[in-house]
């Protein structure tokens, strides 16, 4: 390629356990609340004993907030998407006119929508013609991402994207590869997953759901926590964003994705993989490892991915005095839409000054030097932040945002 | 940059993996809805205990894209991405299936660690030990497209120089019999080559499992050479349609210089018809062709296209039970994949000869 064209994001949209918006995110970021609770929509036997992020509304309350016909067939995840997807639009001023450059819309989701499908099983297991098929044609993962296209009218690339915890980071990725590739001008990118029993009985049959709620990188830690959300961003080539005189919020400025290649569900004791996509990050960027002022770690609070994760931060910026967090015990582990939520975390800590605590964090872990951050920190520049994804099958990424 | 096909295989209905890669001579199903892969020799590429814990599409995928790195003659790629429409249905029905049994209870981890959409990809990356870019497209008739656009940009990025990209579905008796009841196939058994005979709804369901090894590099098994494709979504009207198809030929090659289309008819009437209009506004005089009968109609059937479509260039002959009004007459130097899924996801590829 000549010359290396620059995207930058020009608007943010998310829904999660902490907020229905940025504004209400921002609020509980600030206030330090945590979306870990009791379970009230899903309905599990586990309600009791395993805690959940969830987004405290139903379906229907869903509905309203998308703006969308009320059908009551929409997946719990097109919803989410719906809205969060609709906030980041508006937020960069493309609710009106979508239509003007080539504009695309990569969406990423692991369960898309399960939550109707497990419905729909639960009848074809007694009887092969039960379960009604409204619940089914929603199962694969392109259908949120069809319906969010269509809710606002994009049509010139649309795409979804599934490599397990790390699907909307790779959203993400691919949307500024395609804008910097010349393909497109403008890409909505992120993800979204709704709470399944698909997912709470998968990684309950992992044993690596921490009843107390998780507690990334303390020494205590026992698994993770599942969230629900979505989050989208808008990015915008230098060109389109220059020619209209738009209002800046960062720049992607690096991105790196490899694959651990070690085993399906464990990461490499020495994140191996971890380590190779924070580096290809950073190369990406043509960034060192000193201009990184923040890291917002993957830190699920699994014995494995935050050990494998330490090592890798530890080993790629040595005992540099870096700053990390993780955010997973505000959100819960939103899976496929984690990359995109802390994304947009992340864009709001460059654009606000802020450094994350990282709740759940009490004791340090044994075999590591680094400690996250305890409490919220203020007024602080971060110049670069970097964003760690990672996940089954070992498809980690990393991505570098950069204030503007 | 131009991008070179250096190898591929085709796990299919048809016995394309097992030396027969143009099908002259097809086998002829009698078939009920659907028709199914031919089984690899699996032990040939993954190791007993390996393989035992795998599900079918994650065995037969494997295979497949082991096999194509072979014929290749190419070390580990640069990148590993797949397309998939519905991923791992087994698994997915598996732990479904045991977990509402269960009430919740007691379940086995392992079909729930195997139905993510990624298994396939990030297992090729295990067995052949991998770190390179790995990614999985996940978006319905367009999920083999946009890996192959994935593919194509890494490629003129420089990011890699070898990407392996492949197409995998798999037909489930679950996912049939819900298909079914959608009314996406079939009712009465038929031919399967005379697919296009039985005029009515329906089209035939199949499966499929296929790779490629592109490279920014020629070399001596360089065989052809593919444009980066193109999706539309949900085109308004025909005319909306033909001026896509349009733009796309001219973005990729020379007017006038098509040799050959290979379109995505089914045997469903709505759908071919949306074929056959089109063919009188864009492609009168170009010498037509169809693969669907032979795979059957899935997601990402257009990966087994452009596997009939490169093996077409290679040997420079369209088999007879693929035209649809003749061959061509003279070299085959350029040939146009168009499939479509409903109306909703319509694909373009180019592949050239090199």
């Amino acid at each position: 390629m000549s010359v290396a064209v620059r995207v930058f994001v020009t608007g943010i949209g998310i829904i999660s356990s902490i907020g229905f918006n940025c504004e209400e995110t921002e609020d509980s970021l600030k206030s330090g609340k945590t979306g870990i609770g009791t379970m009230k929509n899903l309905v599990s036997v586990h309600s009791g004993e395993i805690p959940v992020a969830e987004v405290p509304a139903s379906n229907e309350e869903l509905e309203d907030l998308a703006r969308i016909r009320k059908t009551g067939y929409s997946s719990r995840t097109t919803l989410l998407g719906i809205i969060a997807a609709g906030e980041a639009l508006r937020c960069s001023g493309l609710d009106e006119d979508i239509g003007s450059f080539r504009t695309g819309l990569i969406s990423a989701t692991t369960v898309g929508g399960m939550d109707r499908s497990e419905k729909f099983f639960k009848s074809y297991i007694q009887h092969k013609s039960g379960g009604r098929l409204r619940y089914i044609v929603t199962h694969d993962c392109g259908d949120s991402t069809a319906a969010i296209a269509d809710t606002f009218g994009i049509r010139d690339h649309v795409s979804t994207i599934s490599t397990a915890c790390s699907s909307s980071a790779n959203a993400i990725l691919t949307g500024a590869r395609l804008i910097k590739g010349g393909l497109l001008d403008r890409v909505i990118a992120g993800g979204t997953d709704a709470l399944s029993l698909f997912t709470l009985n998968g990684f309950n049959s992992l044993m690596i759901l921490d009843k107390k709620g998780c507690r990334p990188f303390d020494e205590d830690r026992n698994g993770l926590t599942l969230g629900e959300g979505s989050a989208f961003i808008v990015m915008e080539s230098e060109t389109v964003t220059a020619r209209i005189g738009k209002k800046l919020l960062c720049e992607v400025s690096g991105y790196g994705n490899a694959c651990d290649a070690y085993h399906q569900t464990a990461s490499s004791p020495e994140g191996g993989g971890a380590y190779l996509s924070m580096k290809q990050a950073l190369h990406c960027s043509g960034l060192t490892p000193d201009m990184i002022d923040y890291i917002n770690a993957h830190g699920t609070g699994t014995k494995n991915n935050d050990l494998s994760e330490g090592r890798a931060i530890e080993r790629l910026f040595g005992y540099l005095p870096v700053k990390f967090s993780s955010t997973k015990a505000f959100t819960g582990h939103t899976l496929g839409a984690a990359g995109a939520v802390e994304a947009v975390l992340g864009i709001m800590a460059i654009r606000n000054g802020w450094i994350y605590p990282n709740p759940g964090f009490a004791r340090q872990m044994s075999e590591l030097r680094i400690t996250p951050e305890k409490k919220l920190i203020r007024n602080t520049r971060i110049r670069n932040l970097m964003s760690n994804s990672f996940g089954f099958g070992g498809n980690n990424t990393s991505l570098i945002f950069s204030e503007c | 940059m131009k991008i070179f096909i250096n190898g591929q295989s085709a796990i299919s209905p048809q016995e394309t993996f097992t030396g027969n890669s143009l099908p002259d001579n097809p086998v002829n199903y009698s078939a009920n809805g659907f028709i199914k892969c031919i089984e690899p020799s699996v032990r040939e590429y993954i190791d007993p205990m390996t393989a035992r814990r795998m599900s079918r599409i994650i065995r037969f995928g494997v295979c497949s894209a082991i096999q194509c790195l072979r014929n290749a003659d190419a070390g580990n790629p640069g990148a590993i991405i797949t397309g998939t429409g519905l991923g791992c249905l087994d698994d997915t029905e598996k732990f479904l299936r045991t977990m509402h049994n269960n009430e919740e209870k007691l379940l086995n981890p392992t079909p729930f660690i195997q139905s993510t959409h990624n298994t396939l990809s990030s297992a090729i990356a295990i067995i052949i030990g991998c770190n390179s870019y790995n990614s999985t497209y996940v978006h319905r008739g367009g999920s083999f497209e946009n890996a192959l656009t994935d593919a194509i940009l890494l490629l003129r990025e420089n990011s890699a120089e070898n990407v392996l990209v492949g197409g995998v579905d798999e037909l489930t008796d679950t996912s049939f019999n819900i298909t079914s009841r959608l009314g996406f196939w079939k009712r009465e058994p038929v031919e399967s080559l005379r697919l296009l005979d039985y005029k009515g709804r329906g089209s035939l369901a199949g499966e499929g499992m296929t790779f490629f090894l592109l490279s920014n590099v020629k070399n001596e098994r360089s065989f052809a050479v593919t444009e980066m494709p193109e999706l539309f979504h949900k085109p308004a009207d025909a005319a909306a349609s033909e001026e896509k198809i349009r733009s796309f030929i001219s973005r990729t090659c020379q007017e006038g210089s098509i040799d050959l289309v290979l379109m995505g008819l089914n045997g469903d009437i709505s759908n071919d018809e949306i074929y056959h209009n089109l063919s009188g506004r864009l492609f009168s005089g170009i010498p037509r062709a169809y693969y669907k009968h032979l795979c059957g109609e899935y997601d990402t059937s257009s990966a087994f296209a452009m596997f009939i479509a490169a093996e077409i260039i290679r040997n420079q002959t369209v088999p007879r039970v693929m035209q649809l009004d003749g061959g061509p007459a003279g070299k085959i130097r350029n040939v146009l994949i168009y499939n479509h899924q409903r109306n909703n996801i319509h694909s373009l590829m180019l592949l050239s000869g090199c």
